[in-house]
């Protein structure tokens, strides 16, 4: 459903993609790992079409991604930003249904309203956080208020940047699990990123392995843990020591 | 030779560096006006920018043009009576706050208070990743960020220079009746019946125009604004600086236009 083909991205000296090969297949979900740094959120960004590739080609159903109409394009994905992103401006409930209050999808304000309170109850956010502003919220809330705001419209492709970054363990198994439903039920398209190995085997049908601005690994989840690839063993690991080089 | 060469060098450089500023200004504001005719409009945003540019401005604005004409009204009488020409101040007043210092005063005012805290705001949303968050939500940055804060800049400071204005003239008028002796009536009679409507209008072109430029310089230096704090706090002076500095040039060729 979605290919990235010899996508490269340099920003002045710093070769960030240097080559990225990755085909998503429709419903299925795709977990990547790799060092801090290495592109990984950059990489989403080409695909939502943030960031132009230096060169290299994206296909969306086997078409190229330029060609594309940008709002049509873009209502089909639903994006969790790294640092969720949400808008200062607006109150929780605001920030969650802002899709659904204007634009091709907008609906009667109860209605957008109702929405937004459900997707908050399923990443286990009360009513009682609707009329709170960002600011007034802790990191792990914002993480999934922006969460939810990538789900309301219920969008066949999703992006998660670290969703479960700065959340207990237990919420960590929750949102874990909403994603796996997302995936199962709705028959979405899903990109996560995580540094989360518990996430990834809880998520994954298949995980890429990103770096030096290339895909390192590439494989099905269950054959992760008997890769003998060395880049990967020692990421899964977790060892300081191995053929990826930790600057001390 | 070589440090001739570095000289043009360096010269060469900045000379690029600016043609390149002023042609993406350029850029981002013709892709402002293109947005401004096409919907969708959010009209939420164009009436929440008007009360925090307008409305909140008139404290500052007032403030401002009232000790201008108070103090404009002292030198005036003492640059008059040396040729006994006291009893001009009133018209001079009238004509120096509605041609220039009204609109000019407005614009530098407001070019503090509002290009700054758009940059910071637009900034602040460019480094948090709010104007790519706003990107994937099909909501184009330029239409929800940019064209409502221009257009009410642009409605807003005709507006508060007309009131700045009024104060401006009244400040002179307090001081006139107050300390130099003027008839109230005498004042407000010649300050009013001197003025011509092309007086009134070309000020307030001018406030428009100066309205247009604070909101621009607002929203591109915020949304070009680099990565982290300091690169907010960078967009911000550059707001202000580029502002101020367009205001000043952009008045001169407005008044030898009207001229
Ligand atoms: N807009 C940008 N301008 C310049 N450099 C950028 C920009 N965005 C990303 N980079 C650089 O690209 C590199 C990769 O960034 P990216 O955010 O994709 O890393 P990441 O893999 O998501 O890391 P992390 O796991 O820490 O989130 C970094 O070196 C970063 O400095
Ligand atoms: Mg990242």
């Amino acid at each position: 459903m979605i290919e990235l083909r010899d996508v490269r991205k340099a920003f002045g000296k710093n070769n960030v993609l240097r080559g990225v090969d990755v085909k998503v297949a429709r419903g299925e979900s795709l977990v990547i790992i790799g060092g801090s740094g290495t592109g990984k959120s950059v990489m989403l960004k080409c695909v939502l079409g943030l960031v132009r590739p230096d060169s290299g080609t994206i296909l969306l159903d086997g078409k190229d991604i330029r060609l594309a109409k940008g709002d049509e394009y873009l209502a089909r994905f639903g994006m969790l930003f790294q640092n969720a992103a949400l808008f200062d401006s607006l109150n929780v409930w605001q920030n969650v249904a802002f899709r659904l209050l204007r634009g091709p999808s907008k609906r009667p304000k109860r209605k957008a309203r109702e929405i937004a309170l459900e997707k908050l109850r399923r990443v286990g956010l009360g009513p009682e956080t609707a009329d709170l502003y960002p600011s007034e919220l802790s990191g792990g809330m914002r993480k999934r208020v922006g969460l939810a705001r990538a789900i309301a419209t219920e969008p066949e492709i999703i992006f998660f940047d670290e969703p479960t970054t700065g959340l207990d363990p237990i919420m960590a198994g929750v949102i874990n699990d909403l994603i796996r439903e997302i995936v199962k039920e709705m028959g979405a398209t899903a990109i996560t990123i995580t540094h989360d190995m518990a996430s990834v085997r809880a998520i994954a049908d298949m995980v890429a392995m990103l770096h030096a601005g290339v895909i390192k690994w590439i494989g099905p989840v269950r054959e992760m843990d008997t890769a003998p690839d060395p880049f990967l063993r020692q990421f899964i690991e977790g060892n300081a020591e191995g053929p990826i080089k930790a600057l001390r | 030779m070589k440090a001739l060469a570095s000289l043009f060098a360096t010269v060469g450089r900045s000379t690029l560096a600016m043609c390149a500023a002023i042609g993406q200004v350029a850029i981002f504001c013709s892709i402002t006006l293109s947005h401004v005719i096409r919907p969708p409009f959010y009209i939420r945003e164009f009436l929440s920018a008007l009360l925090t540019i307008g409305y909140f401005s008139l404290p500052v604005v007032g403030l401002t043009t009232l000790f201008t004409g108070g103090a404009l009204a002292l030198q005036i009488y003492s640059g008059g009576s040396r040729f006994n020409a006291e009893a001009v101040v009133p018209q001079i007043i009238a004509i120096g706050i509605v041609r220039e210092l009204g609109p000019v005063l407005t614009g530098l005012m407001v070019a503090g208070r509002v290009s700054a805290s758009i940059a910071a705001e637009v900034g602040t949303m460019k480094v948090t990743e709010q104007i790519d968050a706003l990107v994937t939500l099909s909501v184009n940055p330029m239409k929800y960020l940019a064209v409502p804060r221009v257009l009410a800049a642009t409605v807003a400071l005709p507006m508060l220079a007309a009131v700045g204005n009024v104060i401006g003239i009244m400040g002179g008028y307090l001081v006139g009746v107050a300390r130099l002796d003027f008839s109230a009536a005498v004042y407000l009679r010649n300050s009013w019946n001197f003025l011509e409507a092309a007086d009134i209008y070309s000020g307030l072109v001018k406030a428009a125009v100066f309205g247009f430029i604070v909101a621009l310089m607002g929203c591109y230096h915020g949304m070009s604004s680099d990565r982290g704090a300091s690169g907010v706090g960078r967009a911000t002076t550059n707001a202000v600086v580029s502002s101020s500095i367009l205001i000043l040039a952009s008045n001169y060729l407005l008044t030898e236009l009207f001229f």
